[in-house]
């Protein structure tokens, strides 16, 4: 999947939704953002959370299978319990940025297997990193945790529990996270730019969703009735918090920004720029091995050259891309052949 | 019929506590000797007036004040300073005395200790607030209790010291630290190691009362259930938080208190220096887009029911029990270590930042 395509979606009109809204979650607007030809094999997308709970840190995946409007996802969460929560978290981390690179590793060594029609995507896409409201901006562990791993993985920070702050208080705290994060040099996702040609409604829904970062979210799985309707939400002594509400929270820009927006080009960032990272340490890792070890031998049949220089770097990724591509189209046609 | 002593209120009042309630002392001529009025039927030899012990002493109080040092601890952004600010109706924690609010988590746990001295009814209260920034806030939190377990410590060394002086002051400043608020993270699931490893470690050395903090982040079931499994969690690891069962005097005293541990605490509060309008009424809040939480309203937060232990009934045995129990204990311990003897007074003090 190559970075060229840009997403071309817009967000539903809200006047179109109707009563089954409510199980609507939008991943349906896939296929407007990618070539029809793949949507029939059908999408993985994998989400990790980082949040702090118990004592040692645990990796737990979680895989369903959704379908929309003929559209199938295979979503897989992983969850990353005791993160962060015991009395000394030095590298609780370790655990994380090693099931990622894990799943780069496979990855890696399924594309340079022979058979490459049915390889599975597991790599993460996007890691959601829940920032305690209750702090006055970053911790340590947080900052630290980010550094770790923006170059391996979409981190997407959000402020976690937000109905304990106050709508100013919302607003300083996203100030000040905005400002240790360029501070501190973390690479958070980027929201691409939205093309010039777009309309005016598209973009200024854009700039909002940039403005809104980090989202503030509130997560419920209870019904509560507000206003005659019900709606989900969390039942307080001094009024009802709706989730779906953009007054209350940004529960819905996330959801729209990772669902309807910008799944496909989480995908494709961490194909292209993660995963080209992992690849490219991963293969010059092996090379200075080569060159110590004087092997002839190698699991991958390429770089013939023992340091390999920038330029030279450059080209290879090159050739393995039109290598890519030129495989990808063949198993298209041999597919199309097929069916006939 | 002529009242020779004090007003009617005086003689009514039978707990020290209200030496803390609003009475306005009006002027009055020293007492000679107290009297019961005389009138028709009274038998003059009955009264005694030993009960009119409670109102010298309320005088007194009143004429010297008092001090109250409580200590807050808890991870950076739980609200710790503005809760004491909330408590005690003026601002005097740490962040409203010209320390920049916007300053950097500390490398290591700092002790900042600030003096105010507030004024109600007649009555005068050097109160210190001593802040513990930067506790629970670093990655590797290993022993960040020991700064503060030794600034307790040197507190009851500097009391010791006086004590064992041989020409002593009559009235000994004293700086001990009377009551700890620990504030619990409101995480809705369970206590986090670092505060079991704080509270089993303090609550020998001096009292801690568990709060639970930022408690607008919880539904009313989230709050009982969480509060049903800190208390459980505080049981099973044998964290005697204050008021504790061992230092109950009476049957009185095991009722109330037993009320307040199984049910009330930790007190799941709220705390605000903001104040909205609500019904007419100027109340303390929060404003939220769904609502308005109101601080001193019992129907959203616990803070009224710890103010009222802290200040309005248990303030008196807080500083009781710090004296008559953990300062015994810590001087048992020194004179022990000692040999018996007495420890030698060499140094000069330090002095508390204050604002007297």
């Amino acid at each position: 999947m190559s970075t060229g395509l840009r997403y071309k979606s817009k967000l539903v009109n809200p006047e179109e939704k109707q009563d089954h809204e409510k199980q609507y979650v939008g991943f349906a607007t896939l296929p407007n953002q990618v070539h029809r030809k793949s949507v029939k094999k059908g999408f993985d997308f994998t989400l990790m959370v980082a949040e702090r709970i118990s004592q040692t840190v645990e990796i737990l995946k979680h895989t369903v299978d959704i379908e929309e409007k003929g559209v199938k996802l295979k979503l897989t969460i992983v969850d990353t319990p005791g993160f962060g929560d015991a009395v000394n978290n030095t590298e609780c981390w370790k655990p994380i940025t090693d099931y990622i690179d894990q799943q780069f590793e496979q990855y890696f060594r399924d594309e340079s297997g022979l058979n490459r029609k049915n390889i599975q995507d597991n790599r993460v896409h996007c890691c959601l990193y829940f920032i305690s409201p209750f702090g006055h901006g970053l911790r340590p562990v947080d900052v630290e945790f980010m550094k770790a791993l923006h170059e391996k993985v979409n981190i997407v920070p959000l402020i976690a529990k937000a109905d304990c702050l106050i709508p100013s208080e919302i607003r300083k705290l996203k100030e000040r996270i905005r400002e240790e994060i360029d501070k501190f040099g973390i690479k958070v996702y980027q929201f691409p730019d939205c093309d010039s040609d777009e309309d005016e409604e598209f973009k200024q829904q854009d700039r909002e969703l940039k403005e809104s970062a980090p989202f503030a979210v509130i997560g419920s799985n209870t019904v509560v009735e507000a206003k005659g309707q019900r709606v989900r939400g969390r039942l307080y002594p001094w009024g009802i918090v709706e989730v779906e509400n953009q007054a209350h929270c940004d529960f819905v820009k996330l959801r729209n920004m990772l669902i309807r927006t910008h799944m496909h080009d989480l995908k494709d960032v961490t194909c292209d720029v993660h995963y080209e990272n992992y690849r490219a340490q991963c293969i010059q890792q092996m090379t200075s091995k080569l060159t110590q070890d004087n092997r002839i031998e190698s699991p991958i049949p390429i770089l013939p050259l023992p340091t390999p220089d920038a330029e030279t770097e450059k080209l290879i990724k090159m050739k393995d891309e039109e290598l890519r591509r030129m495989q990808e189209m063949l198993q298209k046609m041999q597919q199309q052949m097929q069916d006939q | 019929m002529t009242w020779i002593f004090g007003s009617t209120k005086g003689s009514a009042d039978n707990k020290i506590e209200a030496a803390m309630s609003e009475l306005v002392p009006e002027p009055r001529q020293k007492p000679a000797v107290p009297m019961k009025p005389v009138g028709i039927n009274s038998n003059l030899l009955g009264y005694i007036g030993i009960d009119t012990i409670i109102e010298q002493m309320r005088k007194k109080t009143m004429k010297t004040g008092f001090d109250f040092n409580i200590m807050v601890v808890g991870q950076s952004g739980l609200g710790k300073s503005t809760l004491v600010n909330t408590l005690f109706k003026s601002q005097v924690s740490r962040k409203s005395s010209g320390w920049n609010r916007e300053e950097k988590i500390p490398k290591t746990v700092e002790i900042k200790a600030i003096g105010h001295v507030i004024e109600e009814g007649g009555v005068k209260m050097k109160l210190t607030v001593i802040d513990t920034p930067g506790f629970g806030d670093q990655i590797n939190n290993e022993n960040c209790w020991e700064p503060i377990e030794k600034y307790i410590n040197e507190q009851y060394e500097k009391f010791l010291k006086e004590e064992v002086n041989i020409a002593r002051k009559k009235r000994i400043p004293d700086t001990r630290v009377h009551c700890c608020l620990y504030f619990i993270s409101p995480t809705g699931h369970s206590l986090r190691p670092l505060d079991l490893e704080f509270m089993k470690h303090l609550s020998k050395v001096v009292n801690i009362i568990p709060v639970i903090a930022k408690a607008d982040t919880m539904t009313l079931e989230e709050k009982t259930e969480f509060k049903q499994r800190v208390r459980k969690e505080l049981e099973v690891n044998g964290i005697e938080f204050y008021p504790q069962k061992e230092f109950d005097e009476d049957l009185e005293d095991k009722t109330e208190n037993d009320k307040i541990r199984q049910e009330s605490m930790p007190f799941a509060v709220v705390g605000s220096d903001k104040e909205y309008q609500v019904n007419g009424k100027r109340i303390l809040g929060r404003k939220t887009p769904w609502g308005v939480i109101e601080v001193e309203n019992l129907n959203h937060c616990e803070f009224a029911l710890l103010r009222d232990f802290v200040i309005r009934t248990h303030l008196q045995d807080l500083k009781e029990v710090t004296h008559n129990i953990h300062y015994e204990t810590y001087r048992a311990k020194r004179l022990n270590d000692n040999g018996g003897l007495p420890p030698v007074t060499a140094e000069t003090e330090e002095n508390h930042e204050s604002n007297l």
